[in-house]
């Protein structure tokens, strides 16, 4: 079936420092040092790599590290509650918007 | 479901750079032993449990075990030379009716004697006094426990291994093993529950620690880290889901030389139950014999020539090359 989507597409993602390698360079410099361990742990930042993934519904990202938590030990109830993280950020993002609603519905409702 | 016994590379395996070649880029080839610390028979195939991932294919049925004569074959070897260490393993070696005698006959050798110990094995009949056999013998016990949690542990090793093992690890913990570092060794095995490597054996370690003691009050020395070897019933279920080039393809990416410096098959040696010599216990399910004229059978023993052997390699040792490495004895690179 063709799609947008190819999971071997993710081996691909260096390719694209081919059309600007400096560019390229920064940003995989910059990214593995994100994720060594720092002030949080590899497994915690794949963690929230996994429920960001999740929010910007990104499949390569899920793919991607849904295998880093697991690799870094964690299990799959712990990852679940990280997309359930994902999952209420974005669903109260949503409903915080509540209030400009709310805002412009007293400005609006004079009476 | 069928069993491997032979060599089960296919066509297949052919898009995949050959591990000769990972070892040749990395100025590792021929990779030779560097003597043989570790004495590895493994008693045949018989076990209580059949795994999903075990790359032995052992299982309640199976029929093949080592006899008498080959484990007087061992002891003859063992008494003309100094290998430290004899590491027992199987199948479920318990079961085997010579398994006890062999034990003590060893230990009259003053070598160190280590079990790889499925921990369910001491509730079937005529083992229940299984524990204070390996207490008196001072036996140090290698245990598969794949995770800390039921549904992880029951889904790779059947219904119930779980709630077994908790008992098991219980008993063995009242008869002191597990409770000091000098004490009587009682270490786990974890392997991952699928298609992924092991995580980082530390933070794994420290995590198996913490929650089996605050759920079950279970104590233990140290977690090895194991990862699945694409052989075996592990390779048949890769296959079966269609992932078996993308775990391939995972570890030949995961490739470190500092790993493949320290694989165990450069000091150990693994025979067989039928008598023959192996590298590893991988190479034994694959039917690979010791071999670039190194001698193939336990009769043919000649340790000067098996201290220096090349090892045979195919690409299934990329499981054991893989990021910080994975052996009998856990991960072999530091992190």
């Amino acid at each position: 079936m063709e799609s947008y989507y190819n999971p071997k597409d993710l081996a691909k993602f260096a390719d694209i420092g081919e059309d600007a390698p400096e560019l390229w360079k920064k940003f995989s410099d910059w990214y593995g040092a994100v994720f060594k361990e720092g002030a949080l742990s590899e497994r915690e930042k794949a963690l929230i790599a996994l429920a960001v993934a999740h929010a910007i519904q990104c499949p390569y990202c899920i793919d991607a590290y849904t295998q880093a938590s697991l690799e870094k030990g964690s299990n799959p109830e712990q990852m679940m509650e990280a997309v359930h993280v994902a999952a209420a950020i974005r669903g109260g993002a949503s409903l915080v918007h509540g209030v400009q609603m709310r805002n412009v519905e007293d400005k609006l409702n004079m009476m | 479901m069928k069993e491997h016994d032979v060599s089960e590379f296919s066509e297949q395996d052919n898009q995949f750079k050959a591990f000769e070649t990972a070892l040749e880029e990395s100025g590792l080839y021929p990779l030779t032993a560097t003597g043989i610390e570790i004495f590895q028979p493994n008693f045949g195939k018989l076990c209580n449990q059949a795994c999903k991932h075990c790359h032995v294919g052992a299982g309640p049925d199976r029929k093949e075990k080592i006899s008498r004569k080959t484990l007087e074959d061992c002891l003859f070897i063992l008494k003309e030379s100094r290998i430290p260490v004899v590491d027992i393993t199987g199948g479920a070696p318990e079961l085997n009716e010579h398994f006890r005698w062999f034990v003590q006959e060893v230990k009259q050798l003053n070598r160190h004697v280590m079990v790889r110990h499925n921990l369910t094995v001491m509730f079937e009949p005529g083992q229940e006094d299984l524990p204070e056999f390996f207490k008196d013998n001072e036996v140090e016990l290698i245990c598969s426990l794949p995770y800390y949690l039921e549904r992880s542990v029951d889904r790779q090793r059947g219904t119930g291994v779980f709630n077994k093992s908790m008992q098991a690890l219980k008993r063995l913990n009242a008869l002191g093993y597990g409770m000091e570092e000098n004490g009587l060794q009682l270490n786990l095995v974890y392997n991952p529950g699928g298609a992924f490597l092991p995580p980082s054996q530390s933070a794994i370690e420290a995590d198996f620690k913490r929650e089996l003691d605050h759920r079950y009050q279970i104590r233990f020395n140290h977690l090895f880290t194991i990862a699945n070897m694409p052989i075996g019933r592990f390779r048949d279920l890769l296959e079966k889901i269609d992932n078996y080039d993308c775990y391939m393809n995972r570890l030949i990416a995961a490739y470190n030389p500092e790993a493949a410096k320290a694989v165990m098959c450069r000091d150990t040696l693994s025979i067989g139950w039928d008598g023959r010599l192996y590298d590893c216990d991988f190479n034994q399910m694959l039917g690979m014999n010791c071999n670039h004229g190194a001698p193939s059978r336990l009769s043919e023993f000649d340790l000067k020539t098996l201290n220096s052997r090349q090892i045979v390699t195919g690409l299934h040792c990329y499981g054991c090359t893989a990021g910080v490495g994975s052996s009998c004895g856990g991960a072999v690179v530091e992190e």
